[in-house]
């Protein structure tokens, strides 16, 4: 192993509006490594790879390729210093053959006319390189299986001349037979002097195929070049769980009326190939935390007992009533909300004022013959984005032009309009910084003070515990642990949740 | 300093490069706190201004070419007559373009309704009972065309373009099988004394394209089904999670142009006293430019009733002025074409403007 480092990130920052998404990174990769970054969700890995194939550019700091300094200012200039990402969400064009999907974008061609034989070739090569001559190359992508794509994908970055190959949580479509295939083509690679970019919630994985480890928490550096022979797991959980930033929770209600029948009843849910036999019952004044992995499920359990997912089996009842299967409207009807994961793609109107997002879902009330009285719907919502301190002040504003936390709080006032009995928030504070955070968390504690039954999803394993009364972890499509939150603590959390596949 | 001269000079705005951005923004804002104006409109203030100048451009243009002959009151309502039925339809597509989808069937539906409307079978009722029978006809079968169209694509999943491309062809062809491709000629007197009246001195077909414009805007700006139509284009998954139901929303909007439709099927047979398996060809394409030369995002989520009207003007009067030099429809066509790609070209400049505030 050569000890010059290949690439070397200094000081990263990558600023959102209204967050901090990298707050000073530092990374230092060695040719012919496997270099593994660790970090919670929302921690900044993805925000990083993405510096990194300069999807994104960043505020500031520096990057040394070989020592000199360079700009990544294009997905091309990235490729042309050798850097090829395989993207957790495969980005292979589905209707094209595996031969085509390799070469896309530098095609094999003379004249501009396609050398067929040799792309074929080639392709064959590759795929016998990587162990897997069983692809066809003629075979179009979309009817290969998650773990072959994922092979594709692998072929695609081999065709190039790649020195740096970033790895996205690869194993999380693969199968453990898969996984040791992959693992022995990064081995392979490794030996050959490619530095590779491994990341995995997977710690087993780590132990299994990482040289040195990189920490991340909350958008910094916490620990660099760590190697993974000599450092024990209850250093890494520390090291990614180890606050510095103080989280501010709202207390819990003294005496929680446990005692009350439950207003939410969700009895044997599933949705085939994503979750099943999910009971939950929640009670007025009471907040329910789901924990787990992006991916787990969390946020399909919520969007399904919304109605937003048919599920194919269970009953979800609101106040002793059942809910039609699969209707949002009848949902919507029983007094349930949901603040959806993706905040802007299906939360809210971003072109639109305030106050029409705010009463998007109680348009009825404000009219009349089906006339609205914009007046009165001007007049809630002010009141209502004035006692949730939505700033800046004024709802005739876009809600394009606020920060994730005042778009939230314009989600949740669409609720609170409503008088909701039950409340569903995925990821409530994504996108959402620090000082906004405390406000939405004293919010829901409050509505929750006021009878409302609150489900929260989180990939937040602190938040979730912070937040909520009772806390259900959930791995790969199944509820592993339900108990009160103030009786499990955060590593025990990630390793209920990180348990892996991997021996 | 820039602050200085626009106190003292609102005229300097204009000599400075960065103030084009903030007119925009200053226009919100005053429309904004205004009040009673509302979101929508302050959005399309700035292009509806756009948009009168260019109308008025037209208007310098004929006068000066074809001086009295175009600048008559006589001249003006013809213009008006004959761009009213379009304009209906357009008025209807502009729900539909804003509600996210896209209507090409609508020339083929006023072609079938204009004939179902004058079947012999149809104006026999009409002369034993009433003339409204001819008008409940056209409206009816624009309405189930509309339906069709709606549950397809709301329902079945189908796109619009391919649903209304289908539509297109089959309702056409549907309007050339019952009429056998001839002409029918309105015989109910009843009907053509109704349609053709004046009230005082305006033709009733102006009127009803101006009573449908003025419902129009009330129904996208002052009412739910508006502001749904509004969520449903500009974010439809986050409208579903809002609680609407968006396929339901889906087919009302198709059934509101198609109605539309009917009611313009009946102003052209009364203008020309026929229904003909020929009526409204390449309407859509009219419709459509009007309603996108008007301000109305092709991609849904942003509608302007007024900008429609003034879009279907320009046309209207664009044509008047090509007739009366004796120009024929081509160069026409070639006029057209070009305010079409430089109204959607300015569209898109002011879009990435609001999006950069």
């Amino acid at each position: 192993m050569n000890d010059a480092p290949l690439l070397t990130m200094r000081g990263i920052v990558k600023r959102f509006p209204g967050v901090l998404a990298l707050g000073g990174v530092e990374l230092e990769v060695r040719a012919g490594e496997v270099h593994c970054l660790l970090g919670q969700n929302g921690a900044g890995k993805s925000t990083l790879i993405k510096i990194l194939s300069a999807s994104y550019q960043p505020d500031e700091g520096e990057i040394l390729w070989e020592g000199k300094p360079v700009t990544l200012s294009t997905p091309q200039a990235a490729m042309e210093l050798g850097i090829s990402t395989i993207y957790q969400e495969l980005d292979l064009v589905p209707d094209l053959s595996v031969a085509e999907n390799i070469f896309l974008g530098h095609e094999l061609s003379t004249a501009g006319f396609s050398q067929r034989s040799e792309t074929l070739r080639r392709t064959r090569d590759l795929l016998a390189r990587l162990g897997h001559s069983e692809i066809q190359a003629t075979r179009s992508v979309g009817r290969l299986s998650p773990a072959a794509q994922q092979i594709v994908s692998m072929a695609r970055a081999l065709s190039q001349d790649t020195r740096l190959l970033v790895l996205d949580e690869p194993s999380a479509v693969l199968d453990q037979g898969e996984v040791d295939n992959l693992f022995r083509v990064i081995r392979d690679l490794t030996a050959e002097g490619v530095a590779v970019v491994y990341i995995s919630h997977r710690l087993e994985e780590i132990r299994k195929i990482g040289d040195r480890i990189t920490v991340l928490k909350d958008g910094s550096t916490v620990a660099t070049g760590l190697a993974v022979d000599q450092t024990p797991t209850s250093e890494l959980i520390k090291l990614m769980t180890g606050r510095s930033i103080e989280y501010v929770f709202p207390p819990r209600s003294d005496a929680p009326p446990m005692t009350g029948d439950p207003i939410l009843e969700v009895i044997g849910l599933e949705l085939a190939g994503v979750f099943t036999g999910v009971d939950l019952s929640v009670r007025p004044g009471e907040i329910v935390g789901l924990a787990g992995l992006v991916g787990a499920g969390r946020s399909e359990i919520l969007e399904t007992l919304y109605g937003a997912r048919r599920p194919s089996a269970g009953t979800v009842r609101v106040a002793g009533k059942e809910l039609r299967r699969g209707s949002v409207p009848a949902a919507v009807k029983a007094g349930v909300g949901l603040a959806p994961e993706e905040r802007k793609s299906q939360g809210l109107l971003l072109d639109q004022a305030i106050y029409s997002n705010i009463t998007v879902s109680t348009l009825g009330r404000f009219s009349r013959f089906g006339l609205l009285d914009s007046r009165a719907e001007r007049k809630r919502s002010t009141e209502l984005t004035e006692s949730l301190d939505v700033r800046p002040a004024g709802v005739d504003r876009l809600v394009r032009l606020l920060s994730g936390g005042n778009q939230q709080k314009v989600v949740l006032a669409r609720w609170l309009l409503r008088d909701c009995r039950v409340l569903l928030l995925d990821e409530p504070t994504r996108g959402v910084d620090v000082g906004a955070r405390a406000e939405i968390y004293a919010l829901v504690r409050s509505l929750a003070d006021s009878g409302v039954a609150v489900v929260v999803v989180s990939s937040e394993v602190e938040e979730v515990l912070g937040l909520a009364d009772r806390v259900l972890v959930v791995r790969e499509g199944r509820v592993v642990h339900e108990g009160p939150a103030g009786e499990i603590d955060e590593s025990r959390v990630l390793d209920l949740v990180m348990e892996g596949k991997v021996a | 300093m820039s602050e200085q001269s626009t106190s003292r000079d609102t005229g300097a705005v204009e000599n400075t490069v960065t103030p084009a951005k903030d007119t925009v923004t200053v226009e919100r804002a005053a429309a904004e706190s205004g009040g009673g104006g509302g979101g929508l409109m302050s959005g399309s203030f700035g292009r509806n201004l756009g948009l009168v100048v260019a109308l008025l451009l037209i208007c310098a243009a004929g006068v000066i070419t074809a001086g009295d002959r175009f600048a008559s009151v006589d001249n003006l309502l013809t213009v008006l007559r004959f761009a009213s039925a379009l304009g209906v339809v357009a008025i209807g597509m502009t729900f539909v373009i804003t509600g996210g989808g896209i209507d090409l069937s609508v020339g083929a539906i006023v072609a079938l309704c204009s004939v179902w409307a004058t079947t012999f079978a149809t104006q026999s009722m009409a002369t034993d009972f009433h003339w409204i029978v001819m008008v409940f006809a056209a409206l009816a079968v624009g309405a189930g065309c509309g339906l069709v169209n709606g549950v397809l694509i709301a329902y079945g999943k189908v796109v619009p373009f391919i649903t209304t491309l289908a539509m297109l062809a089959a309702a056409r062809g549907l309007a050339e099988i019952i009429s056998e491709r001839r002409t029918q000629i309105v015989t109910v007197d009843g009907f053509k004394v109704f349609f053709s009246a004046d009230v005082f001195g305006v033709p009733l077909l102006v009127i009803i394209f101006a009573l449908v414009a003025i419902a129009g805007w009330v129904l996208l700006n002052r009412t739910t089904f508006g502001r749904r139509t509004l969520a449903v284009g500009g974010n439809p998954e986050a409208a579903r999670l809002a609680g609407i139901n968006v396929n339901r929303h889906t087919v009302m909007l198709y059934v509101l142009v198609g109605l539309c439709c009917g009611l313009a099927a009946l102003m052209l047979v009364s203008r020309t006293t026929t229904g003909s398996s020929t009526h409204g060809t390449l309407w859509e394409l009219d419709a459509i430019a009007a309603v996108v030369i008007g301000g109305t995002l092709l991609t849904g989520g942003r509608g302007t009733i007024v900008g429609t009207v003034v879009g279907v003007l320009i046309f209207a009067t664009l044509g008047n002025v090509f007739t009366l030099n004796n120009q024929d429809t081509s160069t026409q066509a070639v006029a057209k074409g070009l305010i079409i790609v430089v109204a959607v070209l300015l569209q898109q400049r002011l879009a990435r403007n609001a999006n950069s505030t």
